[in-house]
């Protein structure tokens, strides 16, 4: 069949974790339908397989061996690796889909040089998306990672050709395809200055890629990102990767600064499939 | 190359129930088979979060550790900003402050 749904949201340990620590209940609420709404286009596509597409952060990968790229495809994958009372996710296991997998990922190979792995932790960067997106881990999962946290890192055009490239693997399957992009856009993560969204270099770059403004997107710098963005920032590449892989313009579902103590500014977007 | 294996043991701590539970019993142990120097020994046996925050781990790893560590959120920050103030600017990294010790969650003033 093919790539059935794209769209990119939000992830981060509070949005789960620091629920109960919201002032703004009723903008929490309206992130949590959103992405409930996500959950239910996602089902309605009647995607086989969810591939998402992460940042993961030192779960699996780290600097002795650090993958521009890798894709998953074991049987299962199991998480979160972090302390379930502080994500307040359960640990569980999650189908993966090894035969799919190795499939897209020989397709995947013929254009861009990914890694595989068989072994995968999930960490909240997937565990956060699949809490919303597959409550009960019932949808086999790809996981997908970007390396956006251990510089030297991938670069924004790579980040695009790999969108290309999975979209064209996708395309190659009969099973329906869905693909998640999860990340933050600006924020400042894991630092003190956690809760700090610059909105307006968000909604700039929402603009861009929901209009698929290739060289728009592909301009930033990682200094320019970081300045501006946060070393959080450097996450855009999932979205942009999600968005090469679509094709179509997409439509902002819902983004919000307003919630501080998730750490991010929340958002949820989907692309039309071209 | 010190900081280097000061977040490979958190990395491998992070991801590894077995590595934690030898953790809690033997801490000492377990550290002998990284290359660090006496500071980072030091931030490690005494689960200083603002002392490896300053030396340059990646808040990544960090935070996962400070977590496993039981650490409770604001907390957390607040370890991380008078590690600054104790110790001096982060030394390596990307996730230095840059917001001037500010909290930027708005309910962080509530606590």
């Amino acid at each position: 069949m093919s790539l059935v749904y794209s769209g990119v949201l939000s992830h981060a340990p509070g949005i789960t974790g620091r629920a109960d620590l919201v002032k703004n209940i009723d903008k929490r609420d309206e992130f949590y339908a959103a992405l409930d709404r996500q959950r239910q286009e996602i089902e309605a596509s009647g995607a086989e397989a969810l591939i998402v597409m992460a940042a993961e952060h030192f779960a699996n990968f780290f600097m002795n061996n650090m993958p521009a790229f890798c894709v998953g495809i074991g049987e299962k994958y199991s998480g979160p690796i972090e302390d379930p009372e502080w994500l307040k996710i359960q640990r569980a296991d999650v189908p993966g889909a090894p035969d799919l997998g190795k499939r897209l990922t020989r397709e995947i190979m013929q254009t861009v040089d990914t890694a595989y792995a068989e072994e995968w932790k999930f960490d909240h960067g997937i565990m956060v998306p699949l809490h919303f997106l597959t409550p009960n881990y019932d949808l086999p999962i790809i996981p997908v990672n970007i390396n956006c946290q251990g510089p030297p890192l991938t670069p924004l055009h790579r980040a695009w050709a790999f969108g290309e490239a999975v979209r064209r693997a996708c395309d190659s399957v009969p099973e329906k395809v869905a693909l998640v992009g999860t990340g933050g856009i600006s924020h400042w993560p894991a630092t003190p200055d956690s809760g700090k969204i610059n909105e307006a270099w968000d909604r700039e770059f929402l603009d861009r890629l929901l209009r698929q403004d290739k060289e728009a997107l592909l301009s930033y710098t990682d200094e320019e990102t970081y300045r501006d963005g946060g070393q959080g920032g450097f996450e855009i590449r999932t979205y942009i990767a999600a968005a090469a892989a679509a094709r179509g313009v997409g439509a902002l579902q819902f983004y919000t600064p307003d919630l501080p103590i998730f750490a991010v500014g929340c958002t949820v977007a989907r692309f039309d499939i071209v | 190359m010190s900081l280097y294996y000061l977040q490979k043991f958190l990395y491998e701590l992070n991801r590894d129930e077995a590595i934690q539970e030898k953790c809690r019993e033997d801490l000492a142990s377990q550290l002998k088979g990284y290359e660090l120097n006496e500071e980072e020994l030091g931030a490690l046996m005494d689960g200083d979060i603002g002392l490896l925050y300053v030396l340059g781990v990646n808040g990544q790893i960090l935070m996962h550790y400070a977590a496993f560590l039981g650490v409770e959120w604001f907390d957390y920050l607040e370890m991380m900003r008078q590690g600054i103030e104790k110790y001096g600017p982060v030394r390596a990294g990307v996730y230095t402050m840059t917001g001037g010790g500010d909290a930027f969650t708005e309910e962080d003033t509530h606590q």
